[in-house]
């Protein structure tokens, strides 16, 4: 009897234990909001971190449910990586305010701010709801530039170095690779996107700034009328007229928008709608690669223009 | 500007004074003589604050001619940067502080109901909660100014000033919420403090801006209160251990009043189910009003997520010196979205609650009735179906019921109903709704009766953003 309850008791323990010790392997357990600054740690942290993403690939990033088990994950990191700029304030706060972890409170070394080692562009000079979804911060979909991946990636290593400093030079070496490997990268697709300069594209949402910035391309047409506003007949019409006005041959979609409305107007303006993504995973194979995602983005918008 | 705050109020202060004493000739000259002396000083601190104005103003200008002309190379860190316009003309939009650069969320939020019930007086017995529409024509049943933001490192603070119309146009104001919240406490824990809507069920401590329908369940109303179970007290929750999401919440109320609906109430009239209250102060920890919950959540697939609590609430009331009250409660949600989900659209939400109570009456000598248990319980389930972007389709149906007092003949708020209600909302954008809905009334005591309800609701400002 005695040996039964003080077995019984053990096993209690045992099970308390377990469960309280959390960070049981020395890896910097991490948190992304977006699967892009996901994809990036992974690159940079490589296996001294666990990286998990709050948003799926395919998810719309201003729209992401707030589930209980996001909370759990927050409870348990000691690092947040956010894109900040607004794009996850729909979501991210009310998780962080039940979350009961300093490690990741503002402020906090595990806070990692994405936003604040970029240029941000479209800086609204008021702030009026009846111009649509705009983000006061500025437009917030900065990754898509492939410059500011490289600034978010020593901004990540940093942090991660300040954190974790045993393993610094890991983090400088992986730094240093993912580093090598985007210069590798860039050199390719300038080669392939210089004689594409000026070229004009239209897109879904206003998410495609910085890349237009990086490639020398313009994009002026939108199939939302105001950003966050779905697409209504008459803006279409006067869209489809403009395209066909300046040859805009190229819509480029997200995987979370109407890809069958851009099929209609790209059917009666004679362009073709081109699938790309911000998140990794977002096309099929570029799962957790930020290098690899840029690159079939790079590789359909180019292909899509030659044309 | 501090210095001619005080300056300011010393004068105001000492004409307050001057005046009581009027009959004393030299005081009044002394007085007389420092009111001048102050403003000599006021006019002085005046034109030098002026100065140093312009100077500020000639150096601001001077700085951002400069910055206009500088080389524009991209700074690698670079933070929101103000327009630099150095004038500002009424022509130009005054740009507002930016998120991030203000202390705290604002917003302000209104919901505004119109329709036509077949009761003459839907207030009566047919819409039981608070912030419904409770009358034909139109009601303005809840604008709420709504703050939040971190108060330093340790606490965050919330608080829910809100303005209704009642049934008389008469405008009322409520303290809904006001409260802080620890963010740094170790061990998983998080206190709360303050006045704040108890954590029972799933409805309960929401604001009506968030509810799927225009109006609050009836077995919440008759069980919870028509304000719903809010109160001043503390609360500590825990996120536990285990790899699933689960937290285990305790709140500790004064629990009196009518927004302690079912415990220390005095009724509106002095009397809870036909017995006469009798006020009584707390004699010990056991007269607080308890409300443990115990939650947890699932993730069944990436798309679908279920979370189920169970609640309950335990208190004395007010018909007799030893009278006690206690609810149960549990409740589901589950939701679905589509993984390529545009603004949160399609979805589909389920949500359901079950409540039981046993409100134990006193005997009272006045009206003849007997002690006795008087034991509600009901249930409501609603299915949210976001069919496509900015729609919802949405229907509820409820059935509540309870054991018959001698009182209850009479008694419209309780007895057995059920309701159905069919609802259609369309989302302009995230910050407007216009909602239709249409009830079907059925009662033991009133027999059917048919509304038709519009809402339309708009919201400015910063808003913090919703739990699951």
């Amino acid at each position: 009897m005695n040996q039964n309850t003080s077995f019984q008791v053990k096993t209690i323990l045992t099970v308390l234990a377990l469960l309280s010790a959390f960070p049981a392997f020395a890896r910097l357990n991490v948190v992304a909001s977006l699967p892009d600054l996901a994809a990036i740690a992974m690159a940079i942290g490589g296996e001294h971190v666990e990286v998990f993403s709050l948003a799926k690939p395919q998810e719309d990033p201003h729209f992401v449910e707030a589930k209980p088990s996001l909370i759990l994950k927050l409870s348990r990191a000691d690092a947040l990586i956010e894109g900040g700029a607004e794009l996850e304030s729909g979501w991210l706060p009310s998780l962080l305010d039940r979350c009961r972890n300093t490690r990741i409170a503002s402020g906090a070394p595990g806070r990692i701010s994405c936003s604040q080692s970029v240029r941000l562009l479209e800086i609204p000079t008021s702030l009026d709801r009846s111009k649509g979804d705009i983000h006061a911060a500025g437009n917030p979909h900065y990754l898509v530039d492939p410059e500011n991946a490289r600034r978010v990636a020593k901004q990540i290593g940093e942090s991660f170095e300040a954190l974790d400093p045993k393993n610094v030079v890991a983090y400088q070496a992986n730094l240093k690779k993912f580093t090598t490997d985007l210069d590798t990268k860039l050199a390719e697709w300038a080669k392939l996107m210089q004689p594409l300069k000026g070229r004009e594209l239209a897109a879904y949402h206003n998410s495609w700034l910085y890349f237009a910035g990086h490639f020398g391309f313009k994009i002026d047409i939108f199939l939302e009328p105001k950003p966050g506003v779905p697409p209504t007949p008459p803006h279409l019409a006067g869209v489809i007229s403009r395209m066909k006005a300046s040859g805009v041959k190229v819509i480029i979609v997200d995987p979370y928008l109407d890809r069958r409305t851009a099929e209609t107007v790209a059917a009666r303006s004679g362009a073709v709608v081109v699938d790309v993504a911000q998140f990794p995973g977002g096309i099929k194979g570029t799962e957790n690669d930020y290098l690899k995602l840029m690159d079939k983005n790079v590789q359909a918008i180019a292909a899509a223009l030659v044309k | 500007m501090k210095m001619n705050f005080s300056a300011v109020l010393v004068v105001g202060l000492v004409c307050s004074s001057a005046h009581s004493m009027a009959q004393a000739e030299p005081e009044v000259e002394k007085l007389k003589a420092a009111i001048h002396q102050l403003q000599v000083d006021f006019e002085k601190a005046r034109q030098e604050h002026q100065e140093q104005l312009e100077a500020l103003s000639r150096k601001v200008a001077e700085l951002s001619s400069k910055g206009q002309s500088a080389t524009t190379s991209p700074p690698p860190v670079s933070v929101v940067v103000s327009p630099t316009d150095s004038k500002w003309s009424p022509a130009k939009p005054i740009s507002v502080a930016r998120s991030g650069s203000s202390y705290m969320n604002i917003s302000f939020d209104a919901i505004v109901d119109g329709g036509w019930s077949t009761a003459s007086d839907p207030s009566r017995y047919l819409q039981l909660g608070d912030h419904d529409p409770i009358q034909r024509g139109f009601t303005l049943p809840n604008a709420e100014v709504a703050l939040d933001g971190a108060v330093d490192p340790y606490f965050k603070g919330f608080a829910n000033l809100l303005f209704k119309l009642d049934g008389n146009n008469e405008t009322q104001v409520e303290l809904e919420e006001a409260y802080l919240q620890t963010s740094s406490l170790p061990g998983n824990l998080q206190v709360r403090a303050g006045q704040f809507l108890a954590a029972f069920g799933r409805q309960n401590a929401q604001h009506p801006h968030q509810w799927s329908f225009v109006d609050s369940p009836i077995i919440l109303a008759r069980t919870l209160g028509p304000e719903g179970l809010r109160n001043p007290g503390a609360q500590i929750s825990w996120l536990l251990p285990t790899p699933f999401y689960s937290e285990a919440i305790l709140g500790v109320f004064d629990g009196s009043g009518g927004t302690a609906y079912s415990f220390r109430n005095g009724g509106e009239d002095g009397t809870m189910h036909g017995r006469t209250t009798q006020d009584r102060a707390l004699s010990g920890a056991g007269d607080l009003l308890y409300v443990p919950r115990l939650a947890t959540s699932f993730d069944i697939t990436d798309q679908q997520t279920l979370l189920l609590g169970t609640s309950a609430a335990f208190g004395p009331n007010l018909t007799s010196p030893d009278s006690r009250s206690e609810i149960y409660g549990v409740d589901l949600y589950w939701k679905w979205k589509s993984a390529t989900a545009r603004q949160g659209f399609p979805f589909v939400a389920w949500q359901s609650e079950g409540l039981y109570q046993r409100f134990g009456a006193g005997g009272d000598g006045i009206s003849g009735l007997p002690a006795e248990s008087l034991r509600d319980w009901g249930f409501y389930s609603q299915v949210l179906w976001g069919f496509r972007e900015r729609w919802v389709a949405a229907l509820r149906g409820e059935y509540t019921a309870g054991n018959t007092g001698l009182l209850d003949a009479t008694d419209l708020f309780r007895g057995e109903r059920h309701r159905i209600s069919p609802s259609l909302t369309f989302y302009p954008s995230e910050f407007s709704k216009i909602r239709l809905q249409y009830n079907r009334d059925d009662g033991a005591s009133f027999g059917t009766d048919h509304s038709v309800w519009l809402q339309v609701e708009f919201l400015l400002g910063a808003h913090g953003s919703h739990q699951f």
